[in-house]
């Protein structure tokens, strides 16, 4: 036993170890990405890892191989899910023998996401176990059992962690690594793995059927739990439940739920022990909908009666103000704050020397009156240049674009979308966009890596997730294999060849592609790349201010005069917008 | 139930929090304390304003509440004042002399409080100002200027100096050691003159 202060990842990381897992796939998605990260950094591995081109990509990999017995671990985002689901809900029906564990990270307040969907509405859809950690040492104890829970049930398990626990931390007991063993064999069975309709109308039977003994199980593992204090009590699930042990006073009962189907005749025999409930869950009002379910006369307080929000992430102090307004007094009470005023906001910002920060430049002044529809990475900070239109989904822009083009707007249309987000699920919009005459240029920004999430490799990169060397796929005969008749691979750095590009496809018609490829410039720092740095020269600065609203951290305003502080990466951009050439490379000229 | 001492660090994405956090966490482990800790990561670390929480003898949730933390411990001064909400009555704060002015002033032509206004904004506190860039050029590297904050910053807490110093010692990199222990120990004499 080893106590260690760890992430919440790293702690779910190990705990697949202890199980151990056989096969781990995902696609990186914050807060999700650190567990395979870890898992595939570690020096003698016994098991395979992968981060796979989608999630849909990633779980149908991760089934197969619970299908030939051995034990996968598949991780995701919670909108990664979405992708995902359709293997997820016929993976109900055929179910595994080795365990898998789909790691969904759902993300309440939308730290780093689209929407604040809740995966546990996924496993109540598909009918499969689902655990929601309530701390990070139960996240890795969960984790850990969760795929013996699985291969005794023979279904798919959703682990269910917040970004309170994937991006928190905790000192955390560890248990020993045990090293993997198993070795994947593929037993034909066409009744259990071919579903067509004479097959799969006997296996929904059999999921159905399944339901009770899942129940019971889950109620043997012990995540949910009750103590009663008295006649009113407080139900929570998840991380929500730490913030109600903190302010919940002696006289009032307690349950935490934390695995679902929840044993409901458990339930409503503690339901019914109480003269009021009060369900405190993030997001969707799952664990609610069941305690109303079973409550009798019992009263319930909660989202459905507005005591409770349905969106955001709760917090100790929110958790007591909840519970003051149904008259349960908290034990604690925290002063009402206000934050200070006016400040100026610091957003996360398109780092100095980024590739992205060129391209957008040159798309506003080639497609003026453009519409830029974009897509999900660092790019979409593009906003802050207004050269983001539209962003829903990964992979999005292209369709988005092509949807645009044939509703009759006749504006040009200039998608934006990163390589890795390309490779996820923009190629097939590609393809639908010059199959059905779509009027369009999209660039690709290809810088070489998976960057928003943690540079992740991906197929551009020319390494897998384990570091070994992969062969780069070629972005440009892929789109030309789709179609596409005009492809331009273009340095963003050199702005007059990214305005020629982009000038060209404009006068061409169809479906136009400019690859704009240039490495990350964080992965170029830490490869040692030194491009030197560039400065404003005072005299010849008339501070007309094209440089400052380039909007690069580098370059500030001193005085009336422009100035490029440390942060430069020596990309020369900026130099090459200067209409008095007051910016020089620093040295002897 | 003893209650948490509440430490949060805030600044701005890159300036080396998640080190200072990490720093924290080690040393409860060290003297066998249990801790929770909530940081930011994902995109938000591009330049963005970051804020971890850190919980000595924290058995419950990572986050603390505002009005709180018993000492917040500021990278920026901008930063600092922008969660300045989160100290308790009376709380403790450590802050950077030092602002990195947002691009989005410079862009949008945004107003900025001044050094000397972010001052006056903080008056009602317990305020230690501490030029770390200059302390831990003089340690040997501008780098270490999160280890020297949570020098300054180490008198408050309720850890033993030295398991502080094992903590710093065991996380940063290797070949920085001795600049980071001579950081951290004139962080902690600097703090001490507050």
């Amino acid at each position: 036993m080893e106590r260690r202060y760890l992430l919440g990842n790293e702690a779910i990381a190990h705990g697949c170890l202890e199980s151990p897992i056989s096969f781990v796939s995902g696609y990186p998605g914050t807060p999700s990405s650190e567990v395979i990260e870890v898992l595939s950094s570690l020096p003698d591995r016994s098991y395979y890892t992968e981060w796979s081109v989608n999630e849909k990509v990633a779980l149908e990999n991760a089934l197969a191989a619970a299908w030939c017995g051995i034990r996968a671990l598949c991780t995701m985002k919670h909108v990664g899910l979405n992708v995902a689901a359709d293997p997820l809900m016929t993976s109900a029906y055929t179910g595994v023998t080795g365990g898998l564990v789909i790691m969904a990270a759902d993300d309440p307040f939308a730290h780093s996401s689209q929407n604040e969907q809740d995966s546990r509405m996924y496993a109540k859809f598909a009918r499969i176990p689902c655990l929601d950690p309530a701390t990070i040492q139960e996240a890795h104890d969960m984790v850990r059992d969760a795929f013996s829970l699985s291969e005794e049930l023979g279904l798919p398990v959703l682990f269910r962690p917040t970004t309170r626990i994937c991006h928190s931390k905790g000192d955390v007991e560890l248990g020993p690594v045990i090293e993997n063993t198993r070795k994947g064999e593929f037993h034909r069975d066409p009744r259990q793995y071919v579903v067509i309709p004479a097959h799969t109308r006997i296996l929904h039977k059999k999921l159905n059927e399944k339901q009770p003994k899942v129940r019971k199980k889950l109620h043997e593992t012990g995540y949910n739990h009750a103590t009663l204090r008295g006649r009113r009590a407080v139900i929570a699930s998840g991380i929500a439940a730490t913030y109600v042990q903190e302010v919940l006073p002696a006289d009032i009962s307690f349950m935490k739920i934390g695995a679902y189907p929840i044993d409901e005749e458990w339930l409503a025999e503690f339901v019914r022990l109480h003269d009021e409930v009060l369900v405190i869950e993030e997001l969707a009002p799952v664990l609610e909908e069941v305690v109303r379910e079973v409550a009798g006369c019992v009263t319930v307080f909660g989202k459905k009666d507005g005591h409770s929000p349905w969106e955001g992430e709760l917090a100790p102090d929110s958790v007591a103000r909840i519970m003051a307004s149904c008259g349960f007094s908290p034990a604690m009470t925290f002063p009402p704050v206000t934050p200070v005023p006016d400040l100026p906001p610091r957003p996360p910002i398109l780092c100095a020397g980024c590739m992205h920060r060129p391209v957008f430049s040159a798309i506003r002044k080639v497609f003026r009156d453009g519409i830029y529809p974009s897509d999900i990475g660092c790019y979409t900070l593009g906003i802050q240049l207004g050269a983001v239109d539209t962003t829903i989904c990964m992979g999005a822009s292209i369709t988005i674009g092509s949807g645009i083009s044939h509703s009759g707007e006749e504006r040009e249309i200039i998608a934006t979308i990163g390589d890795s987000t390309f490779l996820h699920t923009g190629i097939q919009g590609l393809l639908n966009a010059v199959y059905n005459g779509a009027r369009m240029t999209i660039v690709i920004l290809d810088n070489r890596t998976t960057a928003m999430t943690g540079h992740q490799p991906n197929p551009t990169t020319g390494l897998t997730a384990c570091g070994t060397p992969a062969p780069q796929v070629s972005l440009e005969a892929l789109c030309r294999a789709c179609g596409v008749q005009f492809v331009e691979t273009v340095d963003p750095y050199d702005m007059t060849s990214l305005t020629y590009a982009l000038k060209e496809a404009k006068e061409r018609p169809g479906v136009k592609v400019i690859i704009a490829k240039q490495i990350c410039v964080i992965n170029a720092r830490r490869a040692g790349i030194k491009r030197g740095k560039y400065r404003v020269d005072q005299e010849t600065c008339t501070g007309c201010g094209i440089c400052i609203s380039f909007g690069c951290p580098a370059i500030e305003r001193l005085e009336e005069k422009a100035s490029i502080g440390e942060l430069c990466s020596g990309c020369s951009v900026c130099a090459q917008l200067c209409p008095a050439g007051a910016i020089r490379k620093e040295g002897p000229r | 139930m003893t209650k948490s001492y509440d430490i949060m660090i805030v600044g701005i994405g890159g300036q080396g929090t998640i080190l200072a956090s990490n720093i924290l966490g080690e040393a409860c482990l060290i003297e066998g304390r249990s801790v929770r800790g909530a940081e930011t990561h994902g995109m938000a670390q591009r330049g963005g304003s970051v804020e971890s929480h850190i919980r000595i003898d924290g058995k419950y949730g990572p986050l603390i509440a505002p009005g709180t933390a018993d000492i917040l411990i500021g990278f920026d001064m901008l930063e600092g004042l922008r969660y300045s909400h989160y100290l308790k009555n009376g709380g403790r704060m450590v802050l950077n002399h030092r602002m990195v002015v947002p691009t989005s002033v410079f862009v949008q032509g945004l107003s900025l409080p001044s050094e000397e206004g972010i001052i006056a904004r903080l008056s009602g506190k317990d305020l230690c100002l501490i030029d770390a860039e200059r302390i831990a050029g003089e340690a040997g590297s501008p780098l270490s200027a999160n280890v020297v904050m949570l020098g300054a910053a180490s008198l408050h807490f309720p850890l033993r100096a030295d398991s502080l110093l094992t903590a710093v010692q065991r996380l940063v990199p290797p070949h920085t050691v001795v600049v980071n222990t001579r950081a951290f120990e004139t962080g902690r004499a600097a703090g001490q003159t507050c």
